[in-house]
């Protein structure tokens, strides 16, 4: 019998509809996305795009990747049916899609991995990376070291302090993390630096962005290596229940997890898609993550998307009790799905994520990342309006081992 | 658009063109270190021989620029300057000053959150000659444009060592004013010009563009603006100027006599070296 792996992961079957069709040529998403960056940046993005759909179309470019999906990354992942979870919330059934079971912990790994044989397809020498809680740090030092690659990350001041572990990590696997001291000292800051470093070093340096944001076509790109989380898990509940689920829900923050588990399903009318953004101390408290529920769009790192400003265009902190949740912007195609309709986008405060955290570690014996743990937060909000028979599949982005301080912390324990 | 004679930009280059000097264009970040400074120090750089001032309007997330103009713009930020109170420096400015133009350069968010129609109503109406939106390309540049067309505003756009023919062409077609050469791969600020390599893609860009060329990034002091001068139509400095400013933030009174001092060597400097 064909099995998940030997299909699914592959980048060609990308689109198994025919109806959605974002970006255009030009990088669009309706009026969002685009290629906002100084003109230094416009040959560099030109070549990697012509690059990227030329190996698209390569198979054994194709053949290399989904090797190191299977033998390096650990892939398929598990579909796992959290059935004592359900029972408890007493409604839907909850499926979690594992990528925390993937290697570095969490589904960054499936893009890094994609971008780093592109690069060293393209001939570059150098890797550089912006982290916010690490997690995408870490699975770019991991594959540069692998392919024998200097990387360079550059991660916010506030960040450094927060995630000690990553930092550590990062460092073990022969990266250089810089601690980026502007502006407000965190994501987005690592970010503008990760840009000047780029337009400074473009010849021999490939920037492998950790999300679906920025310039095109990284919004593409990225979204095109994490949707294989989406490709299998549709199979995967096909296989199982031989239905498509009622609902696919995942925590948006710049939101590759959560395009990657969408994506496949854009087509399928019936399915719900949810993502969860950071509500912080509430949305009406102004201390939050959620450009898509409390911002308004404005251009930022390269793409036009929903923002967190004030009324003179300024771009404004954020605060979530997540690291990785903690990012002012969001990929331009989550604007787009938001507009048209076709995706919801809720929040769900850091009382509430964290409540879930431990609801599922007691359950299901599952510790999640606290940014996972807002997707989750969500679901027990949703799943007792629902029937017993229909399914929610959460997308369980990363594990939380990271966060065991953090949480600790807030416990009022020392570790 | 070529440049008119009844606009200051397209007036400026007309005469310099025929004087064969070369224009010196200082950068500062408006409100840098705080609003009041701003208005005296354009006027004095006039009297130094600035032949037109680009302004920065501060922005957050400032991507194309280096440490020194990140940290101007970290300070009018916490002066609390916005993008109107730009507009009112330049108003303010025309009141004594009629002639020397007035570039803001900056970033597109400002701008959009303003909306762009009513920035630029506002900014001609402020005596603003042009705009330098730093991450606005010319292939996402056709609505700001259309809008700051009929206010008789420039949109200027950068050039870079990675623009190849087709680009150099293509910015061509919709710039107006003057194009502004990116030196250096990297950040405002950078150290590594290669003057022979300017000459080299100043040579190809002029094959493609009618406009005036204005060379900035990396030009530090009197020899390397001079060795620019012989080759651009305008030499552009800024982080080297905003370093000066950032030296005297205590001292925010002898600001304009400190810049005044620098741009007066670059402009003798400049001279001395002949026009293009």
């Amino acid at each position: 019998m064909a099995t998940v792996a030997d299909d699914i992961s592959r980048l060609t079957a990308a689109v198994p509809h025919a109806g959605y069709r974002l970006p255009d040529a030009s990088g669009h998403f309706g009026r969002y996305g685009g290629r906002f960056v100084p003109e230094t940046l416009m040959h560099p993005l030109a070549e990697l795009t012509a690059a990227y759909e030329r190996f698209l179309k390569d198979p054994a470019f194709l053949a290399e990747l989904d090797n190191d999906l299977r033998d390096y990354v650990g892939r398929p992942s598990p579909l796992y049916h959290a059935e004592r979870w359900s029972r408890e919330l007493g409604g839907a059934q909850i499926y979690l899609k594992r990528e925390d079971l993937n290697h570095t912990g969490a589904h960054k790994v499936n893009n890094t991995v994609g971008q780093a044989l592109l690069a060293r397809r393209m001939g570059k020498t150098r890797i550089i990376a912006e982290t916010g809680a690490g997690q995408h740090g870490v699975a770019s030092a991991t594959v540069a070291a692998r392919m024998g690659l200097e990387c360079v990350v550059y991660m916010g001041e506030v960040d450094v302090a927060r995630q000690e572990a990553n930092v550590y990590r990062m460092r073990l696997l022969g990266a250089r993390v810089v601690s980026v001291t502007s502006g407000s000292r965190t994501l987005k800051d690592a970010l503008n630096e990760a840009m000047r470093d780029w337009v400074t070093n473009i010849d021999d340096t490939f920037y492998i962005i950790g999300t679906v944001a920025g310039p095109h076509p990284y919004p593409a790109m990225v979204r095109d290596f994490q949707a294989v989380i989406g490709r299998e898990a549709r199979a995967q509940m096909l296989e199982r229940s031989g239905r498509l689920p009622d609902v696919v829900m995942a925590c948006v923050g710049g939101g590759s997890n959560a395009i990657g588990l969408f994506y496949p399903f854009i087509d399928d009318a019936d399915v719900r898609m949810i993502g969860v953004e950071a509500g912080g101390d509430g949305l009406a408290s102004g201390r939050h993550a959620a450009p898509l529920c409390a911002g308004k769009p404005g251009v930022l790192h390269g793409n036009r998307t929903y923002l967190m400003e004030d009324e003179n265009g300024q771009i404004t902190e954020t605060h979530s009790i997540s690291a990785g949740l903690d990012y002012p912007g969001v990929g331009p195609e989550h604007a787009w799905l938001k507009d048209s309709g076709r995706a919801e986008y809720v929040a769900v405060t850091d009382a509430e994520a964290l409540a879930a955290f431990h609801a599922l570690t007691v359950t299901e014996g599952i510790i999640p990342a606290l940014e996972t743990s807002h997707a989750l937060a969500y679901a027990a909000k949703l799943a007792p309006t629902l029937r017993r028979d229909q399914t929610i599949v959460i997308n369980l982005s990363g594990r939380g081992d990271k966060d065991m301080h953090t949480v600790a912390r807030l416990d009022g324990i020392q570790l | 658009m070529s440049h008119p004679a009844d606009s200051r930009i397209g007036a400026l280059f007309a005469r310099l063109r025929a004087e064969g000097r070369t224009a010196l264009v200082p950068f500062v970040t408006a409100g840098d270190p705080s609003p009041d400074v701003t208005v005296p120090l354009m006027h004095r750089m006039v009297a130094a021989g600035a032949d037109l001032i680009e302004l920065g309007v501060p922005f957050s997330d400032p991507i194309a620029d280096g440490p020194v103009i990140q940290r101007a713009t970290e300070r009018a930020l916490a002066a609390g300057v916005r993008l109107t109170d730009v507009l009112d420096m330049v108003r303010a400015f025309r009141t004594d000053n009629s002639q020397t133009p007035v570039v803001l350069m900056g970033y597109l968010n400002p701008i959009e959150i303003m909306g762009a129609d009513t920035f630029a109503a506002a900014a001609a109406a402020a005596g603003v000659d042009g705009a330098l939106v730093v991450d606005v390309p010319p292939e996402e540049a056709a609505e700001l444009a259309g809008l700051l067309r009929p206010q008789g505003l420039d949109l200027v756009y950068l050039l870079a060592p990675t623009s190849d023919a087709e680009r150099i062409a293509r910015i061509g077609e919709v710039a107006s004013g003057f194009v502004y050469y990116v030196a250096v791969k990297g950040v405002t600020g950078a150290g590594n010009l290669d003057i022979d390599a300017v000459a080299a893609k100043l040579t190809e860009i002029r094959a493609r563009i009618e406009l005036p060329v204005g060379v900035g990034f990396g030009i530090k002091d009197g020899a390397s603006a001079a060795r620019v001068a012989a080759v651009a139509d305008a030499v552009i400095v800024g982080s080297a100027i905003v370093e000066r400013i950032e030296a005297l933030v205590d001292r925010p009174a002898e600001i304009p006599d400190a810049v005044g001092g620098f741009l007066a060597e670059l402009r003798a400097a400049i001279d001395a070296a002949g026009g293009v």
